[in-house]
């Protein structure tokens, strides 16, 4: 019964996932483009909750549908007249373009047509949040600082290019 | 029917997919940022099917995940200020216009 109903969920997350990915690329509104974005990342943290992760889906609402892709909608309101419907969508690229990711994709399965008959490991850990903290303060400990480092660095540089404009006017003023 | 750890990874691969083609060909820079986007969950989508295939007590996977979801945060932040910066300077956003640098 369990299973039934993962193998339900599996489908229906993968469907609204490649759905809403393909919403990216073929909305011609770049602000329901966005809107495509976020339910998709929101449905990727399904996905990860249905592969046992469910500390980095949290992390993954948090971050992503909370942060970035809010974050996109107000660049793109910032930089768009939104209902403008006249703009092109797709530079000469798009059929080469289109070309390429069908042949990739046709590539992509003949590779997992020969991963047959992998399966997943019974044994799932029971306290993952323990055991994720422990990772990052021994094993990953110098990526965990610097992340740190590059957050930090990302946080003045977008402060410095988002406000440089704004101080030279103030100054020639 | 049993889903495998290889069905993860073909709709992780179909996502990838999808957004390396919105960043090919969507003529919008904040287009191209989603599809980034895209691509660099597709990769999460994969390190965590992994993880659970060969894992047992190791989480070695989702660490990964964790990185990648916080330099991708990084990416967009430094991207979309550039995007302003570069929309202030020129008044554009559309990758066929933004002409600058051509000799």
């Amino acid at each position: 019964m369990l299973e039934w109903i993962y193998t339900i969920s599996f489908y229906a997350f993968s469907l609204m996932l490649v759905m809403s990915a393909l919403g990216v690329l073929f909305l011609r509104n770049i602000f329901h483009a966005g809107l495509s974005l976020l339910f998709a990342l929101f449905v990727m943290a399904g996905m990860f909750i249905l592969l046992g992760a469910e500390f980095v889906a949290g992390i993954q609402v948090l971050v992503y549908v909370g942060a970035i892709a809010v974050l996109i909608l107000f660049a793109v309101m910032l930089t768009q007249r939104i209902a403008d419907t006249k703009v092109k969508r797709y530079t000469r690229a798009l059929f080469p373009g289109l070309l390429v990711g069908l042949g990739l994709i046709a590539v992509a399965f003949l590779m997992i047509g020969n991963m047959n008959g992998l399966g997943f490991s019974e044994f799932t850990p029971g306290d993952m949040v323990p055991g994720i903290g422990r990772l990052l303060l021994s094993q990953y400990l110098l990526p965990f600082e610097l992340i740190s480092l590059l957050l930090l660095g990302a946080l003045v540089g977008a402060i410095v290019l988002a406000t440089k404009e704004g101080k030279e006017k103030k100054e020639e003023e | 029917m049993i889903i495998l750890p290889t069905h993860f990874i073909g709709v992780a691969l179909i996502i990838f997919i999808i957004g390396l083609v919105v960043v090919i060909a969507r003529r919008n820079t904040i287009a191209i940022l989603m599809g980034v986007e895209l691509m660099l969950n597709a990769v999460n989508l994969i390190f965590l099917a992994f993880n659970k295939m060969y894992g047992g007590m190791e989480l070695s996977g989702q660490v990964f995940a964790i990185f990648i979801i916080a330099v991708a945060a990084a990416e967009a932040i430094v991207g979309l200020a550039l995007i302003l910066a570069i929309y202030r300077s020129i008044g554009t956003v559309d990758v066929d216009q933004l002409t600058e640098l051509r000799g």
